[in-house]
């Protein structure tokens, strides 16, 4: 790398520890993307508009385009790769997603299902008003987001069924 | 969309900022939570050589109360602020205001110290502070000084602030007066986008409903938001009728000459702006009347 500034940093990331030497001007989404090969992250507009790269950062989610690599050293992140059980199998959230046809070309998923994941966690039974207000800052340019707001509340009241 | 190269500091202390910033001078930067910078930094209008990272300064977040003021530390994230029941009883305004700031996720990044010292025109906390006179700590090696939020704000990310300087706190004045009421409300393209037009307002009456004091601030019509001074002059000593709220947006209107951009013209602005002054006087007249009722 012929970077001038390469800093170490250790982030885990999907519960694995990665060890990694980086430049600052790295974003945490690049990074996610080019170093660990994760690429369920999508790049969007990469100035934080479109909520693609939403990621969870110790615990929120942020997106992953508006900080650096270097600024999430001994953090934990999630990607929407986390989302998903160990075996593979895919979260409730994600199986309402298939169920509702909540995306076309799949380029906002993954930051729709972090968006959706993170007020689920927080909101066992949000309002439509709710939902609507969760997933505000991720652009969808297919499904005019109706049923992405399904598959969220259908995910609502399957978790709830299942606790 | 890649920021240029620069290197990457993230100190302990506050001393050790304002040392890193006193030895960069002007090539240096503090990062916070970034919402403004880095996609400024990405678009390369900002560049930097150094960036000095607060986010670990334990002193520089939090929310302190005293019967005066209320005071937010710099580094306090947009979310905590929003949910803060501190906020909430105290400056009822911001907490108004702070419901428009960002989405979720850069609400969870963002920092209310970010939000003043990067100035957007139209961001909801500048308008606020410009509209309480709210007090704004700046330290750099070896000095400290307050600069009225009146003093403050210059332009889209140009402030009093020197490239030396670290903000570290917000000071906002709590009113005392028995009747206070609030009213905060914008145009915006998407929802918590940066607004077109956002307008904060506070009015006190005395018991009898007479006002004693009221202030109006706008955003998104001038390179910074504007403390509309007439509109207090006019308000004051009257009792808040419908024409006197007429004359106060009149009053709006005129002091006001906003640009045209590709968002909206400048006639679109300034008579949205009548139209919103209107709204946040009535919504804090509101208040007052079930204060008082109360």
């Amino acid at each position: 790398m012929s970077e001038q500034y390469l800093k170490k940093i250790n982030v885990t990331v999907n519960g694995v520890s990665q060890v990694a030497q980086i430049p600052p001007r790295m974003t945490l989404l690049d990074f996610l993307r080019d170093e660990l090969d994760l690429t369920g992250s999508h790049a969007g507009c990469e100035h934080g508009v479109c909520g693609a790269c939403s990621v969870i950062h110790d615990g929120a989610p942020v997106r992953s385009c508006l900080m650096y690599a270097v600024q999430a050293d001994g953090c934990e992140v999630t990607t929407v790769e986390g989302l998903s059980h160990a075996d593979g199998t895919l979260s409730i959230l994600q199986d309402c997603f298939c169920e509702t046809h909540a995306m076309q070309c799949g380029y906002c998923t993954p930051g729709m299902l972090i968006a959706g994941h993170s007020l689920l966690q927080e909101n066992s039974s949000p309002s439509e008003m709710q939902i609507v207000e969760a997933i505000g800052g991720n652009i969808c340019r297919c499904t005019g987001y109706r049923q992405i707001i399904e598959a969220i509340a259908l995910a609502a009241s399957r978790l709830k069924e299942a606790s | 969309m890649k920021a240029a190269a620069f290197d990457y500091i993230r100190p302990d202390t506050l001393e050790a900022v304002l040392e890193a910033l006193d030895r960069a001078g002007d090539e240096g930067r503090i990062i916070a939570g970034g919402q403004t910078l880095v996609p400024m930094m990405a678009m390369r209008l900002v560049k930097a050589e150094l960036l000095i990272d607060i986010n670990h300064i334990q002193t520089l977040t939090g929310i302190d109360t005293s019967a005066e003021s209320l005071s937010i530390r710099a580094c306090t994230r947009q979310a905590e602020a929003a949910a803060s029941k501190e906020i909430i009883n105290n400056l009822p305004l911001l907490a108004k205001a702070l419901e428009h700031v960002g989405h979720t996720q850069t609400r969870n990044r963002g920092t209310v110290g970010g939000s003043v010292a990067n100035a957007d025109p139209s961001a909801e906390i500048p308008i606020v502070a410009r509209c309480l006179d709210a007090k704004i700590t700046a330290l750099k090696k070896g000095s400290e000084r307050q600069i009225c939020a009146g003093n403050f704000f210059y332009s889209a990310m140009d402030t009093a602030l020197e490239d030396t300087e670290c903000l570290t706190e917000i000071r906002f004045p709590i009113w005392n007066e028995e009747v206070v009421g609030s009213g905060f409300h914008e145009v915006s393209i998407r929802n918590s986008d940066y607004a077109l037009v956002a307008v904060a307002a506070q009015l006190a009456t005395d018991s009898g409903g007479i006002c004693t004091r009221a202030a109006v601030a706008v955003g998104g019509c001038a390179p910074a938001a504007v403390k509309i001074d007439a509109v207090g002059k006019a308000l004051v000593g009257r009792p808040l009728s419908d024409t006197d709220f007429d004359e106060a947006c009149g009053l709006v209107v005129e002091a006001l000459d906003p640009d045209t951009d590709v968002h909206a013209t400048a006639e679109y602005r300034q008579r949205v702006a009548g139209r919103i002054v209107r709204r946040v006087l009535e919504e804090a007249r509101a208040e007052v009347y079930e204060a008082r009722n109360e």
